[in-house]
C-alpha cells in the first residue's frame, strides 16, 4: 500500500533529478555569475551590479535586442501564415488518414535532421555564383548577381522560417484535427461560407495550436545565434550573437547578465501569449 | 465523409502545399547533388563532371582539419545514451503523471521551461556550473545533459499524449485476472505503448545527433557531429562538406525509416493478432 503511494514520486525522480541539475542548477548558477567580477584572465565572486548596469546603459545592447525581436515578429509572422495553411490543407483537405498521416511525416522528418546541414544547404542556392542567380540571369530577370540572397537579414529570416516553421504546423494541425467536424457542418447548414467558417469556427478553435506553435517560434528565434551568425556572415547582431561573443571572450559575468535579461524577456513574451490564449485545456 | 466536388481552395492550397515542400526539400537536395560534384568542381553549381572523389575524400583520406571518425562516434554514442534515457525517464514520468502526487504541476511547468529556455542558456548555465564546482565539462557529461533538457520534454509530451488515449480497462481486466502490478505493465501497458516508445526513442536519438546549440559550451575537449561540421564550414572551401552532410542526412533518415517500419511492424502484428 505503502510502495504504490510512494510509487508516482519514485516514477517522477529521475526526471525531476535530471532537471534539476541540468535547467533549475545551471539557471541558479548564470544568476550567480551575472553579479560576479572579471578582469581579462578570470572570473571571481563579488556582489557588483556593473554586469547589469553596462549591458542596460550600452547603446549596442538596445540596437541588438531591437534587431533580435525585429527577427522575432517577422519570422513569427510568416511561419504563422505559412503554418497555418499547410496544416489546414492537412487537416481539412485530405480526406484519407493514411495520405494525411504521410504527408504530415514529410513535413516533420526535416526536423529530425541536422539545422547545420540546412543551413548549409542554402549556399549553393542563394550564393553569388548560386542556382537562384544563375536562372535569374538566363531569364535575362537580372543582368548582374543579387548580393543581398546570401549573408544578410534576408538569408537569416529566410533560414529561420526554413528551420522553424515546423513548430508552428505541428500544434496548429493537432488542434485542427480535434475539431469536432460537425461543428463546421452546422456553420454551413446555417448558411456561413467557407470565409465565415474560417474566421468564426476553425481560427477560434486553433487558437491553443497557434500560440503553442507561437510559443516555439518566439523562444526560438530569441535565443537564436547560429542562423544569425551563419546566415548574415557575421553582419547582423541577435541577443544570442551577443552573449557567444561575450562568452569567447571569457566575459562570464557580462553574458550571465545578458542571461538573466533574455530570460526575462522571454519569460514576459511567453506569459503575454498565455494570457491571451488559454492553452491548458491542451495540455 | 462527404465527398463533394473540389473548390479551387483546395487547388490553391495544393500547389501552396508542394510549393512548401519544395522550400523544406530543395536545398537539401542541392547539396545531395553537389556532394558528387566532379573532382575539380567547386562548391555551387555547374557541376563539373560527377565523381565520389567527395566521398572517398571524407572516409579515407585525412582532414587538414577535424576528426570526422571521432566525432560520428561520440554522436552516435551520446545519441544512444540520450535515446535510452529518454525512453526510459519519459516512460516513468509519464507512468508518474497518471496518478496524482505532490509536485505534478510545478514539475510539469519545470519540463515545458526546460523547452522554452533559449538553448544558449543552457550552455552557457551547464558550462558555467562545471567551471563553480570545478568540474571537467565533456561530451558524456555536461553534453549529455544539455542534451537532455531538450529530448526529455519531447519525450514527456509523447508520452502525455499515449496515456491520454490509454484505455485503463485493459489494467483493469489484468488485476481482475490476478496480474501483479509488474505482470501488469509488462504484459499489458508495455505491449500496447511499445510503438509509442520507439517514436520518443528515434526522438531520443535523432535530438541528439543533431544537437548544435546546447552542445556547443558543454561538450569539452572533444566535438561531436554536428560543431565538427560547423568548424568544417569556416575552414572548408571544397564539396567534402556536402559529401558530410549528405552522409550524415542520410543515416538520419535511415534512423528515422528504421524507426516508422519497426512501428508499422508492431501495429501491423498486433492488429492481426486481435483479428486472429
Amino acid at each position: 500500500m505503502t510502495l504504490s503511494r510512494l510509487a508516482p514520486y519514485l516514477q517522477a525522480g529521475p526526471l525531476t533529478a535530471i532537471l534539476f541539475a541540468f535547467l533549475v542548477l545551471p539557471i541558479a548558477t548564470i544568476v550567480m555569475v551575472s553579479f560576479w567580477d572579471y578582469d581579462s584572465i578570470q572570473i571571481f565572486p563579488a556582489f557588483v551590479f556593473t554586469n547589469y548596469e553596462e549591458t542596460i546603459t550600452s547603446p549596442v545592447t538596445w540596437n541588438t535586442y531591437i534587431n533580435t525581436l525585429k527577427y522575432t515578429v517577422i519570422v513569427w509572422a510568416i511561419t504563422l501564415l505559412v503554418g497555418f495553411w499547410v496544416a489546414y490543407y492537412l487537416a481539412f483537405h485530405i480526406r484519407s488518414a493514411t495520405t494525411q498521416m504521410v504527408l504530415f511525416l514529410v513535413c516533420t522528418i526535416p526536423f529530425l535532421t541536422s539545422n547545420i546541414i540546412r543551413m548549409i544547404s542554402w549556399i549553393p542556392f542563394l550564393g553569388r555564383n548560386g542556382l537562384l542567380n544563375q536562372s535569374m540571369m538566363s531569364m535575362g530577370l537580372i543582368d548582374t548577381p543579387l548580393e543581398f540572397l546570401l549573408f544578410s537579414d534576408f538569408a537569416v529570416v529566410l533560414a529561420m522560417v526554413h528551420l522553424y516553421t515546423l513548430f508552428m504546423v505541428t500544434p496548429i494541425f493537432n488542434t485542427l484535427m480535434r475539431i469536432d467536424r460537425s461543428l463546421i457542418e452546422a456553420a454551413r447548414d446555417a448558411g456561413a461560407n467557407a470565409w465565415q467558417i474560417l474566421i468564426n469556427v476553425i481560427i477560434p478553435l486553433a487558437k491553443p495550436g497557434i500560440a503553442i506553435g507561437s510559443i516555439f517560434v518566439v523562444t526560438l528565434v530569441m535565443g537564436d545565434f547560429i542562423t544569425v551568425r551563419f546566415m548574415s556572415g557575421g553582419q547582423s547582431a541577435s541577443v544570442g550573437l551577443m552573449m557567444a561573443n561575450q562568452i569567447a571572450l571569457l566575459q562570464y559575468p557580462a553574458a550571465a547578465a545578458n542571461a538573466v535579461i533574455l530570460l526575462i524577456i522571454v519569460l514576459l513574451l511567453v506569459g503575454g501569449i498565455l494570457r491571451i490564449v488559454n492553452i491548458r485545456k491542451e495540455l | 465523409m462527404h465527398h463533394e466536388r473540389r473548390g479551387p481552395g483546395f487547388w490553391v492550397l495544393s500547389v501552396f502545399f508542394v510549393l512548401f515542400v519544395l522550400f523544406l526539400y530543395g536545398p537539401l537536395s542541392t547539396i545531395f547533388i553537389l556532394s558528387f560534384q566532379g573532382p575539380n568542381g567547386g562548391l555551387t553549381f555547374p557541376m563539373n563532371g560527377t565523381s565520389l572523389r567527395w566521398f572517398e575524400n571524407l572516409l579515407f583520406e585525412q582532414q587538414a582539419v577535424g576528426d570526422f571518425g571521432g566525432a560520428f562516434l561520440r554522436s552516435f554514442i551520446l545519441g544512444i545514451m540520450c535515446m535510452i534515457t529518454t525512453m526510459v525517464v519519459s516512460l516513468l514520468a509519464g507512468l508518474a503523471f497518471r496518478r496524482r502526487f505532490l509536485g505534478a504541476g510545478p514539475l510539469f511547468y519545470l519540463t515545458i521551461a526546460s523547452l522554452i529556455v533559449p538553448s544558449i542558456l543552457i550552455s552557457l548555465g551547464i558550462g558555467l556550473a562545471f567551471q563553480v564546482f570545478g568540474l571537467e565539462p565533456a561530451w558524456y557529461s555536461s553534453a549529455f545533459g544539455a542534451q537532455l533538457t531538450w529530448t526529455l520534454p519531447f519525450g514527456l509530451l509523447i508520452m502525455f499524449a499515449v496515456f491520454n488515449r490509454f484505455n485503463p480497462a485493459y489494467e483493469e481486466a489484468a488485476r481482475d485476472l490476478g496480474a501483479t502490478p509488474w505482470q501488469t505493465f509488462a504484459h499489458v501497458v508495455l505491449p500496447i505503448i511499445l510503438p509509442s516508445l520507439i517514436g520518443v526513442g528515434l526522438f531520443g536519438f535523432t535530438l541528439s545527433y543533431d544537437e548544435f546549440a546546447r552542445t556547443l559550451m558543454t561538450s569539452g575537449s572533444f566535438n561531436t557531429l554536428p560543431l565538427e561540421i560547423y568548424g568544417m564550414t569556416t575552414n572548408v572551401t571544397t564539396p567534402v562538406l556536402y559529401a558530410l552532410g549528405t552522409v550524415t542526412t542520410v543515416f538520419s533518415m535511415a534512423i528515422i525509416v528504421i524507426a516508422l517500419i519497426s512501428i508499422a511492424v508492431l501495429r501491423k502484428r498486433r492488429a492481426r493478432r486481435i483479428a486472429g
